[in-house]
């Protein structure tokens, strides 16, 4: 019996423990960014790594998204009302905008960025590059996090109106050649439906996805102990715990955003 | 001159360093020998203000730096270089952008300055037309090599070296024992090194400290360490098996 109450302590205690961190790790990154000198340069180089280099991967999920969401609804539709397809675009477009594609992008890029943070971090802290930053007076949290992080907020947005774009153009695809929906009709749905500020709570919620990605990643690979194996480790919990943050605060964005 | 005073420190329950004193004169190269994890390189990170002791100063020019500040940190930090047991150079980063790290952040010199100063340090070190290189198309002695050249970048007064030559052949090391000895007679800079290759700490050292649990036990030129009377430092040297130092733990 005092064993399980020991072990839900330690598991309570630790959770809190990995939450305080975190929030310290977030709060001296905001520190550090407006610190001198600028790291611009380094920043670009994220932004690529974050923005450019996932574009196919943003692209092949969200088309399929957008496509398997019209083919699904729009066959659930017209089984009970025929005709009731024509909704399809004011359907699609609400979903995709307001909770698809920013919680979707969010997920890919915790699994392509936030691995690839964690580790590139964790190795380096393995490898005693971290402690050479300090040893050339350069904070790892300005030269590693503050990019990183910048990088992540300013992107997922970016990527995320992307998404939206090519998610309801499948949508669109699937209307037109599935359910004989026109391209006017579906267009119309769309400006019914959806408005302007749909779009912006979609991507101000993806703000909050990028910062939780990034200081995720972060925080694992600072934390990263005991070599390869360790860098493993770091690496499959930053993608697990991002993932995980990520949907809880979409949640908590959603209900306070609408 | 670096004074360390009653420095102690613990992982855990783990005393790694235990009420170490030792004073590093300037412009002298002292080698700390002693077995792999008794904490020699952790002695580094405190000399250079990455670990913080739980008791204990250090004095570098009669100032104690363990009450020093991040910014006063690395104001110090920018007087030293450092070579890593792994070179840990940034694999991200060419050999011209890694030996150029802190001269493009802290120093006003234009690109071609910079490009100068790799180009000068490399030469120091004995390489040349690696600056376009990544560090994984690097052998581990050009690794340490490049390293050495990082560290000299901004002609520090002190340089610490972790354990220089392990990892390399025995023609190389012998390559990074003459470049220290090099580097003191034409740049005139304290050294600190750790190692437990007791041929690079003879031929390097002006003078050695054998660190175990945690203290120096012992110090002395070349010539007195090779005739010591203390059997562990005896044992250590000659490299027995047998003797007082247990060899498990």
């Amino acid at each position: 019996m005092v064993k399980i109450f020991e072990t839900i302590g330690n598991s309570v205690l630790k959770f809190f423990t990995e939450a305080g961190k975190i929030s310290i790790l977030f709060v001296k990154i905001f520190y550090w960014m407006f610190k001198k000198p600028s790291e611009w340069k380094n920043i670009i180089r994220q932004m690529v790594i974050v923005g450019v280099n996932s574009f196919v991967v943003i692209t092949i999920t969200s088309l399929s998204t957008g496509m398997v969401l019209a083919l699904q609804t729009g066959s659930a539709l017209e089984r009970k009302i025929s005709g009731s397809a024509l909704f399809l675009g004011g359907i699609v477009s609400l979903s995709l905008v307001r909770e698809l594609a920013p919680v979707l992008a969010g997920i890919i890029i915790a699994g392509r960025i936030g691995s690839a943070i964690a580790a590139e971090i964790g190795t380096m802290n393995v490898t005693e590059q971290i402690d050479a930053l300090y040893t050339m007076a350069t904070s790892p949290i300005k030269y590693l996090a503050v990019p990183r992080f910048l990088s992540c907020v300013i992107m997922l947005p970016v990527l995320t109106i992307y998404s939206n774009l090519i998610g309801i153009l499948g949508g669109l695809f699937i209307s037109m050649n599935i359910f004989g929906v026109s391209a006017n009709t579906f267009i119309e749905g769309i400006n019914f439906y959806l408005s302007v500020d749909d779009i912006f709570k979609g991507l101000f919620k993806t703000l909050f996805f990028g910062a939780i990605i990034a200081t995720v990643g972060c925080y694992k690979g600072f934390e990263t102990v005991g070599g390869a194996e360790g860098v493993g480790k770091s690496t499959t919990s930053s993608v697990v715990i991002s993932s995980m943050l990520i949907l809880v605060a979409d949640y908590i964005l959603t209900a306070f955003l609408w | 001159m670096i004074e360390i005073k009653n420095l102690t420190k613990s992982f855990g329950n783990h005393k790694v360093i235990d009420n170490l004193n030792l004073k590093i004169y300037d412009k002298e190269t002292v080698v700390i020998i002693g077995r792999s994890g008794c904490g020699k390189s952790v002695l580094l990170k405190h000399i250079i203000g990455i670990l913080k002791p739980d008791k204990g100063s250090i004095y570098i020019n009669g100032e104690d730096i363990t009450k020093y500040d991040e910014k006063k940190l690395n104001e110090l930090r920018k007087k030293f270089g450092m070579l890593f047991q792994g070179a840990a150079l940034f694999d991200s980063l060419t050999v011209e952008e890694n030996v150029a790290f802190a001269l493009s952040r802290f120093t006003n010199l234009s690109k071609d300055e910079i490009k100068a100063r790799v180009k000068e340090k490399l030469a120091l070190v004995g390489l040349k037309d690696v600056e376009n290189l990544k560090p994984a198309e690097l052998s581990g002695g050009m690794k340490k090599r490049v390293g050495l050249a990082r560290a000299l970048a901004m002609n520090p007064e002190i340089i610490l070296y972790d354990e220089p030559t392990t990892g390399l052949d025995p023609i190389m090391a012998d390559v990074i024992n003459d470049l220290i000895i090099d580097l003191k007679k034409k740049i005139n800079v304290t050294g600190i090194a750790v190692t437990h290759d007791m041929k690079s700490a003879y031929k390097i050292a002006d003078r050695i400290a054998m660190m175990f649990n945690g203290k120096i036990i012992e110090e002395g030129t070349p010539e007195e360490i090779q005739k010591t009377k203390n059997p562990i430092v005896k044992q250590f040297i000659s490299g027995d098996a047998k003797g007082p130092i247990p060899v498990i733990g």
